[in-house]
């Protein structure tokens, strides 16, 4: 695995006030690969995703995009350079049936609104696309469903479904399964398994099972440094993981 | 789908646009004398119908509640009146699209400004732009100052010698108003089904995800504060041409008010609403003038009960009338006619509960 990264970061810092929440973070996402970030609640795992995706800019720092650096653009410019992300909340539109949110997603990277309206060929593109992604999420049985009224685990999915329908490059996923039963934790880390040939995804998670399953390579994260970064093996032999992260949580675990 | 309702609001919506179209024929009969007068009311709910709907496209729709939307109405009033020739009527033909244009330029200018402001940022700074324009035309003097500015002919509709429509007739005028009011509403309900209509409905329940997923939202919110601008300033236009003049309470913060009460009375987000709204409104203030000259309490009380009852409007209550149990449950007065007994448990509890009609909407 010796190709080019698609993101890279350098030194990368991020302060709130006294508090040094990401701090002179070096990461790099290499094409097709599943790289994930552990750490504990406060690691600065979160405002990791949230610089790349440029929703809070860096301190101190930078963030190369395919070679090019990307802070000072907007959310915006950041999304339509194709670096696609979903959030920790819930984050949909609920009085939109299943399949209107993901046009919305599909649309704008299709040409956007105003050449759907134009032509009838591209309406159909970005049909076919949103009910491409919602078979991949398993949610065609709910297309007509207003996002609202669907269960938790389906609004998880279909945040996964909107974020594919923007075909992106670069996929942030930020805890896609939080909050989710043991069943469909399972059902959508086989979802994210099956898009990694397609797909290059940075994955935030908690559950363990799922990060070791999926994961190419791991980088775990502490008070905003990078503590350990390599392939899931290296991770899991890693004393200095052990003590920190792992320990802590086996130990809740046992608690 | 989200913009489309049950199939009886469409069939009431025509009943009533029936029986007020049809105002003319049975008018005389029914109000004698009166009716003259009431064919000028009617007309002001259609013209004020149209203002409250494109009201509803702001505050509805994308979800921006405006509190200086008379800003545009009274735009559309006074270039009427400072565009009129003194001593000849104006042909509509140029005098709309002048409008148009010139609201559309008004609301690019103040939408640039304001649209990046939210919630009551948005609310204070769309206030402050109306009252800017309140003062400025009442007192500069080539606006008339407080008086205002008359209009001595109303624009006239002609090819070449023809008059298409002798808009001094109120009758003629009252048609005409219905046929932009109709326009108008058909023109809403196909932009809100539009591609860009998703896209303010995304706005209008996420803003911040629609930008995630790389939409300049600024830019779609800017497109909508400009359709409603131009929409009102027609409205504030047919105004100016019934009443013959513009005047500086056209475009003050109560008029702005009022048109967000109407919007309210009638229910946001369904195009529809706000014309139910208007009527009703009208209808109402011209009831309880008659009764009392305390009447903005009547007016006041009865805004304040219509939120409580029906927090979606008069509109929610014909998308989802509220099933018999629920009517049993709430009304007092059934249950002390049955002298205290429980009233008997409905056969179907459960379907009762979840109202008629819902599913559909």
């Amino acid at each position: 695995m010796n190709q080019e990264p698609i993101l890279a970061t350098h030194g990368l810092t991020r302060r709130f006030g006294g508090l040094v929440a990401v701090n002179e973070v070096d990461f790099d996402v290499k094409p097709h690969e599943i790289h994930a970030i552990l750490g504990p609640n406060g690691a600065g795992k979160s405002t990791l995703i949230n610089l790349l995706s440029g929703e809070i800019p860096p301190s101190a720092g930078e963030v190369r995009y395919r070679g090019k650096p990307i802070q000072g653009k907007s959310v915006r410019q950041i999304a339509r350079m194709g670096i696609g992300r979903s959030h920790q909340k819930t984050n949909i539109f609920p009085r939109l049936n299943c399949l209107q949110n993901c046009q919305l997603a599909a649309r704008i990277h299709m040409g956007g609104v105003f050449s759907s309206w134009r032509s009838r060929q591209q309406a159909r593109e970005v049909n076919e696309r949103a009910l491409e992604v919602l078979e991949t999420c398993q949610l065609v049985h709910r297309a007509y469903t207003p996002a609202a009224d669907m269960s938790y685990g389906e609004q998880r999915q279909l945040q996964i479904a909107m974020v594919l329908a923007t075909a992106p490059s670069l996929m942030l996923l930020d805890e896609p399964m939080a909050g989710m039963g043991r069943e469909e934790t399972a059902q959508v880390t086989e979802l994210l398994a099956s898009l990694t040939d397609r797909y290059t995804l940075v994955l935030i998670e908690h559950d363990m099972d799922s990060v070791f399953r999926l994961a190419d390579r791991i980088t775990v994260m502490v008070d905003g440094c990078v503590l350990e970064s390599g392939s899931t093996d290296q991770i899991r032999r890693s004393e200095k993981v052990r003590d920190v992260y792992l320990g802590r949580h086996h130990e809740e675990v046992m608690a | 789908m989200l913009h489309s309702y049950p199939k009886r609001v469409y069939f009431i919506m025509l009943a009533l646009t029936a029986i007020v179209a049809t105002f003319p024929l049975w008018g005389a009969s029914v109000f004698g004398g009166q009716s003259d007068f009431i064919l000028e009311k009617l007309t002001l709910m259609l013209i004020l119908a149209l203002f409250a709907m494109s009201l509803d496209l702001l505050v509805g729709i994308v979800g921006l509640v405006s509190l200086g939307h008379a800003l545009f109405f009274g735009v559309g009033a006074y270039t009427l009146a400072l565009a009129s020739p003194d001593f000849s009527p104006a042909s509509l033909w140029w005098m709309l699209p002048l409008v148009m244009v010139v609201s559309a330029v008004a609301a690019l200018v103040v939408g640039v400004l304001v649209i990046r402001t939210k919630g009551i940022f948005f609310i204070m700074t769309t206030l402050a732009f109306g009252q800017m324009l309140f003062y400025l035309v009442s007192t500069s003097p080539f606006t008339g100052g407080t008086d205002g500015v008359f209009i001595m002919f109303r624009p006239s509709l002609a090819v070449g010698e023809t008059t298409l429509l002798n808009l001094d007739d109120p009758r003629t005028f009252f048609y005409f108003c219905l046929g932009v009011l109709v326009a108008g509403y058909l023109f809403l309900r196909w932009l809100t089904r539009s591609y860009y209509g998703q896209v303010l409905d995304g706005i209008h329940d996420n803003e911040h995800r629609m930008q995630a997923l790389g939409y300049a939202t600024s830019g779609y919110k800017l497109i909508a504060f400009v359709i409603a601008g131009v929409m009102a300033a027609i409205a504030g236009m047919l105004a100016a041409m019934q009443y013959g003049f513009a005047n500086p309470a056209q475009l003050g913060w109560h008029t702005s008010g009022e048109v967000l009460m109407m919007l309210i009375l009638g229910g946001m987000g369904t195009i529809f609403g706000p014309i139910l709204g208007a009527f009703t409104y009208e209808i109402l203030l011209f009831v309880f003038e008659h009764l009392t000259t305390h009447w903005p309490i009547l007016m006041g009380l009865t805004i304040i009960v219509a939120v409580l009852v029906l927090p979606r409007g008069i509109a929610g209550l014909i998308i989802a009338p509220p099933g018999k149990a629920e009517l049993l449950k709430t009304s007092l007065l059934r249950r002390l006619a049955k002298g205290g007994r429980k009233p008997r448990t409905d056969a179907h509890p459960h379907q009762a509960v979840m109202p008629k009609g819902r599913a559909e909407s």
